[in-house]
């Protein structure tokens, strides 16, 4: 029974938020291992991308409730997304032809592009800001749990209650549908080999006829795409604030570069070693050892190592940890 | 003699705004024939092969195929007319796997692939055994033969090599030129640079002797091996 409840308090407190967080962080970190790998840059406008993508969601998903349009008990928001993924390729698309294009044309070096897309993720972090505040939206309504703590207090009859809530649910179910539909689409069909051919080799996949320009302009809606559905999972999941996305943008990076740069399997083997990290240093760990341990033993103290509010720098660590050590990343990216 | 099916009249031309590397250098290959361009290192060799590809800026001279000017076009719009073009490094994608190399040769082309595909395996048959494992693991001549699979998969008309057989060993270089000739059988012209002067011009129709980006000695193949300057100079005797 001790074991039983050990276990419950485990995957309530650390387990499924992980996994949700993890999936969150694998969409955003395949989006910008897509960008370093193809256009060859670190694109530090991801994060207000996604709040960007997050935010015109959020108003079709206002104005769908004012017409009372629902799909519950899952969240409008999901009805809204496709509206949002449109709202961000378009956003993506002009930027990248105000922008981008003319670096491009003039083969900048990478570190010049990494600084001009920080330029643009001021533009974006103002324009997100301008439109919907910076203040915390809420979004989320349907049904908000698919398993209650007290219900499933009931049921099993233990001490420990089991959460599971409906975000974490979507969450979990989304990242593995678009993880799958991403890599059938980069190793089955002829536009997305032609995008690993042109990662791959540049020089080469001009010479076979592959348009650089085509290749450019799927990056932006297949990463419209991954960035508007991580920004509205993570927004339901928590909140929507835009200062939170900017935030993310640390341990989203941190995410893409320990799993290795360009390799999308790396990106999402990352984000989970990021999350769960995160999550498991800076967990409480006093209930689940109390199940365990002998009574003798309880721990006294909260046995937090790190308090949440410094989770930042355990993806940091890892991060400097994993470049040192294996300067690719787990599954052989390019070195930054 | 009617004008041949690929020529670069006088061609006279350089990297970026650099100095001229060419000077009035005229390269040509005819139909279902074999064109090898020797010299002495830093001869301009591979830069006149770039030059008829169109990937540097042409200072002077003018390139036909078959008979219509394509000066002006981009590699990109050669490979469109027939060209295809193996570059002395990196010519794989090493993280592809073989067949998907071949598909992206075949990347310009809407219609059915595979007979194409198969004919390449006729001739490179140890590439139908690996084609499901990723070219950057294979050895030096089997990416070879992925990187020629890979530029035959637009049939071509003329199929441009720079130095195929650099860094193979001595019998997978004999094995690569037996293939060449038979890629000319079928009515492709090949226009190579190479190191290993010699063999190569055994198995020419014409052979181009460059020295310091000009013209030096054109003629077959046969005469260029016995005459006895070329063999002096360039052959080692």
């Amino acid at each position: 029974m001790e074991f039983l409840n050990a276990i419950v308090a485990l995957s309530n407190y650390v387990l499924i938020p992980a996994i949700a967080y993890g999936s969150q962080l694998a969409l955003g970190a395949l989006g910008v291992t897509l960008i370093y790998g193809i256009l060859r840059f670190s694109n530090f406008a991801h994060g207000d991308t996604m709040a960007f993508g997050a935010m015109v969601t959020i108003l079709f998903t206002w104005l769908f409730q004012s017409w009372g349009i629902s799909i519950a008990p899952l969240p409008t928001a999901l009805l809204a997304l496709p509206f949002g993924i449109m709202g961000t390729a378009i956003l993506l698309l002009f930027t990248d032809r105000v922008v981008y294009r003319f670096y491009r044309k003039q083969k900048a070096a990478p570190v010049i592009l990494v600084i001009v897309s920080m330029g643009v993720m001021f533009i974006m972090n103002g324009l997100v800001r301008f439109i919907i505040g910076p203040g915390d939206q809420r979004f989320a309504d349907g049904e908000r749990f698919i398993i209650r703590a007290r219900d499933f207090k009931e049921w099993s009859g233990l001490n420990e209650g089991l959460a599971f809530k409906t975000s974490q649910g979507i969450t979990i179910v989304t990242a593995i549908i678009v993880v799958v539909v991403l890599f059938w689409f980069l190793n089955r069909t002829r536009t997305g080999k032609s995008m690993r051919a042109f990662s791959d080799n540049e020089d080469l996949a001009l010479l076979s006829g592959i348009n650089p320009e085509r290749v450019v302009m799927y990056v932006w809606l297949i990463v419209a795409a991954l960035t508007t559905i991580a920004g509205v999972l993570y927004g339901l999941d928590k909140s929507f604030k835009p200062f939170t996305y900017f935030q993310l943008l640390l341990p989203i990076f941190a995410s893409a570069i320990v799993g290795g740069l360009g390799s999308p399997i790396g990106a999402i083997a990352g984000g989970f070693v990021i999350a769960f990290s995160e999550v498991t240093i800076t967990y409480a760990w006093k209930k689940v050892l109390g199940y365990l341990m002998p009574d003798s033993l309880d721990p006294t103290g909260l046995v937090q190592l790190l308090s949440t509010d410094y989770k930042f720098a355990v993806s940091f660590s890892i991060l400097i940890i994993v470049l040192l050590f294996k300067p690719t990343g787990l599954f052989k990216g390019k070195s930054v | 003699m009617s004008d041949p099916f690929l020529i670069g009249e006088a061609m006279t031309a350089g990297y970026g705004k650099g100095p001229d590397i060419l000077h009035e250098c005229t390269i040509a290959v005819d139909k279902g024939e074999i064109a090898v361009i020797v010299g002495p290192n830093g001869a301009g060799k591979s830069t006149a092969m770039k030059a008829v590809f169109g990937m540097l800026n042409m200072n002077g001279g003018r390139v036909l195929l078959d008979g219509e000017d394509i000066t002006a076009l981009s590699p990109q719009a050669r490979v469109a007319k027939g060209m295809a073009f193996v570059p002395q490094n990196n010519n794989v994608f090493t993280s592809l796997t073989v067949e998907e190399n071949l598909e992206m040769g075949a990347f310009l082309r809407r219609d059915d692939i595979n007979q194409t595909m198969e004919q390449v395996y006729e001739l490179f048959p140890i590439l139908r055994d690996k084609r499901m494992q990723a070219a950057g693991e294979l050895s030096g001549g089997q990416r070879q033969q992925v990187a020629v699979g890979r530029a035959l998969m637009t049939q071509p008309q003329v199929l441009m090599l720079d130095e195929p057989t650099a860094g193979v060993s001595p019998i997978v270089m004999d094995e690569l030129f037996d293939r060449i000739i038979e890629v000319a059988r079928s009515g492709i012209s090949i226009l190579m640079v190479e190191q290993n002067a010699r063999q190569a011009l055994e198995i020419a129709d014409k052979g181009y002797v460059l020295v310091q980006g000009r013209n030096r000695f054109t003629d077959t193949g046969q005469v260029l091996l016995e005459d006895p300057e070329v063999r002096r100079s360039f052959l080692g005797g």
